[in-house]
């Protein structure tokens, strides 16, 4: 064994790269339970690609064929229930890992200097992830698939001048059909993993370059022993390695009784009307997109009125077009002198739990119907959701900080 | 700060009671997959009443008839009418475009109507059929207003001559405790060969036939899941203290 990864070594640095990113890459010993979504991630874009491999296997890709052809992985299929319970689960699990994973960004500032390429490589997963899952959202070519995609697709349309082109475009036809389905096909198994696949790479390579950040939001780089080794920093393997197996059996645990027990979780992780096929002449009364987009859709939503002679519906797309695109520029707006919400004041901490609760209050209004009501709080919901952003290189910077510890803490 | 936290989210609840309040009210129904004989009396009605209309045409015979219990040529002299093989897709012959002549919309295929409309409101509509002599086949439903099917069990549960409330509260004799009436059909204008219990019991047991079928994997998959997690639990232990001897030394 020993001779054969010698014999590797020589010609391929295998023994360099696991120490590098492995054995010898010393990450804060303090991390706490918000630091596992990101191994958990992993994880699930594990199980995504192979169950994908599977079904597309049985899959066919073609209007007239697609509903049946689940069906049929659904009954005829050996384990074919099983792959894509998994597949469609995992497809939420991503979203709740990736969510927790961000929202432990902003907790601890892990966003700033040096990490900024982290977070903007994390930002643009985040994005791919959405078209992924949008597109495959299509492939089942239930009503809900169909009405969703036509809803976000005409979307395009309220751009000014190049809008219908653009949606039309996209569609490959005046309205959704086989063609749309198969290039979304082509892009949901093909295009977008790869994508996807090289951004994880670039995310981790520049994470390993800059170091892990943690709950302190101290740079453990500062401080280190006579060998050159961090003195909070403790080896990834084996210590986070055996760490996260922990996390892995906790999360699976409650994946698995999903995946077994409530696939379709209430409706929210498959949606009833996608158990009939998709039909261009009958629109479902009440169309609503999974779970993980349905704060930006209660954004768009929120917006009622049309301004310097374009419609609301355009403004709307703006809105939801900057929510996600405001993230990116985080690294920027927070002027802080400390990182971590630990050592933050009391404005800061306001600001993260109003912006937290907007964004779980949102992701429920856009599940359900809008009523006079529900609207004028998705716009209050949607202030407070910008605010956070907006305001933040001011009250960063005013807001009472308490003195950053050294050396990491517990 | 807590105050404010609190504030917050008494600001918000209002909005989470809005949520419920559904459309029609229902019959509740509670489907049990491991009651093979009620499966199987729902694959008799399904095969003797539904399917001359109405396909499952993404389940195959065989598969149901392992599922039920059913041998194989019990089956296929009992519940294939047509000259289907065993192994073949639940499919039916009428025409579609015919059907349309005949109904307005041809009759949906009823494989998934299980997931799709779910238990309650399938168990509530088959008991919700009403003589309304305007409807071209002389009825009408109480929770599909207008439904252009016919009510093809009126042989059994007679037609009956009030719209029916379903969903209502029964009423309950303040005495006895009995239920005296629990808003379903107590009064017929043609009778049929059911009492109105063996009636309820026969739908109980079609909609759990469709349930299943909406479904087939639904047993296999908590039998196996059960091991699944029991599995995981076990897992969690040697994974527990192989990160607890790791760390005890990290300070």
């Amino acid at each position: 064994m020993q001779k054969l990864i010698g014999w590797i070594d020589e010609r391929l640095p295998i023994v360099n790269a696991f120490e590098k990113h492995m054995s010898k890459y010393y990450a804060p010993k303090n991390f706490n339970i918000m630091y596992f979504f990101g191994s958990l991630s992993m994880l699930v874009l594990v199980n995504q690609l192979l169950t994908g491999i599977w079904l597309t296997m049985s899959y066919n890709p073609s209007a007239e064929g697609a509903f049946a052809s689940v069906e049929y992985i659904m009954r005829d299929v050996e384990y074919g229930w099983l792959l894509r319970y998994l597949h469609s689960t995992g497809a939420s699990a991503f979203f709740v890992v990736v969510y927790l994973h961000m929202f432990r960004g902003l907790m601890y500032g892990s966003y700033r200097k040096p990490r900024e390429l982290v977070w903007i490589f994390g930002m643009t997963i985040y994005l791919c992830l959405m078209a992924e899952a949008f597109m495959g959202y299509l492939l089942p070519w239930g009503q809900m698939s169909y009405w969703g995609a036509q809803v976000i697709i005409n979307l395009f349309g309220a751009i000014p001048v190049i809008g219908d082109d653009l949606s039309l475009w996209i569609r490959g036809d005046y309205l959704i059909s086989g063609v749309t389905l198969n290039r979304f096909f082509a892009l949901h198994v093909v295009a977008l993993p790869i994508v996807l696949l090289a951004l994880v790479v670039l995310h981790l390579l520049a994470l390993h370059e800059v170091g892990s950040n943690n709950p302190d939001g101290i740079e453990i780089k500062k401080n280190k022993d006579e060998n050159g080794i961090p003195k909070d920093g403790i080896p990834f393997h084996p210590y986070y390695s055996v760490h996260d197996i922990v996390a892995v059996v906790v999360f699976l645990f409650v994946f698995c009784g999903v995946v077994f027990f409530f696939p379709e979780m209430g409706g929210f992780f498959l949606e009833k009307p996608n158990f009939e096929p998709a039909n261009p002449l009958k629109t479902p009364e009440h169309i609503a997109p999974v779970w993980y987009f349905t704060p930006y859709y209660a954004m768009l939503r929120a917006v009622t009125i049309g301004m310097f002679g374009l419609p609301a519906k355009f403004w709307g797309v703006v809105v939801m077009g900057a929510a996600i695109a405001i993230l990116f520029v985080v690294p920027w707006l927070d002027r802080s002198p400390v990182k971590s919400i630990r050592y933050k004041g009391w404005m800061s901490k306001l600001a993260l739990i109003a912006f937290a609760i907007s964004f779980v209050v949102l992701s429920y209004l856009g599940a359900v119907a809008t009523t006079p009501g529900r609207t004028m709080l998705a716009q209050v919901l949607t202030f407070v959701y910008f605010g956070f952003f907006i305001l933040m290189p001011w009250y960063s910077k005013i807001d009472k900080t308490k003195p950053v510890p050294e050396r990491v803490t517990g | 700060m807590k105050k404010i936290l609190v504030t917050l989210v008494f600001a918000i609840l209002p909005t989470f009671t809005l949520a419920s309040g559904g459309s029609a009210h229902l019959d509740t129904m509670s489907p049990d997959l491991a009651d093979q004989p009620s499966l199987q009396r729902g694959a008799a009605t399904f095969t003797n009443y539904c399917m001359g209309c109405h396909s499952m045409k993404y389940a195959r015979y065989e598969r149901v008839a392992t599922d039920l219990g059913i041998p194989l040529d019990a089956y296929e002299e009992n519940l294939i009418f047509s000259d289907a093989k065993i192994g073949e897709l639940m499919t039916i012959a009428m025409a579609p475009g015919q059907a349309k002549n005949w109904f307005g919309n041809p009759p949906p295929d009823l494989s998934l109507e299980g997931r799709l409309r779910g238990p309650d409101w399938l168990y509530s509509y088959m008991r919700a059929f009403y003589a309304d002599p305007s409807r071209p086949y002389g009825v009408n439903n109480a929770v599909f207003k207008d439904v252009g099917m016919p009510h093809v069990l009126a042989d059994l549960q007679g037609v009956c001559d009030h719209k029916p409330e379903i969903g209502a509260e029964p009423k309950v004799d303040s005495l006895s405790g009995r239920i005296i009436s629990d808003g379903t059909c107590e009064s017929f204008s043609t009778e049929g060969s059911m009492t109105k219990a063996e009636y309820d019991e026969t739908i109980y047991d079609l909609v759990n036939f469709m349930v299943y079928m909406a479904e087939p994997s639904r047993m296999e998959s908590e039998s196996i899941g059960k091991w699944v997690l029991l599995f995981l639990i076990i897992l969690f232990i040697p994974a527990y203290f192989l990160n607890k001897e790791y760390w005890k030394d990290v300070h």
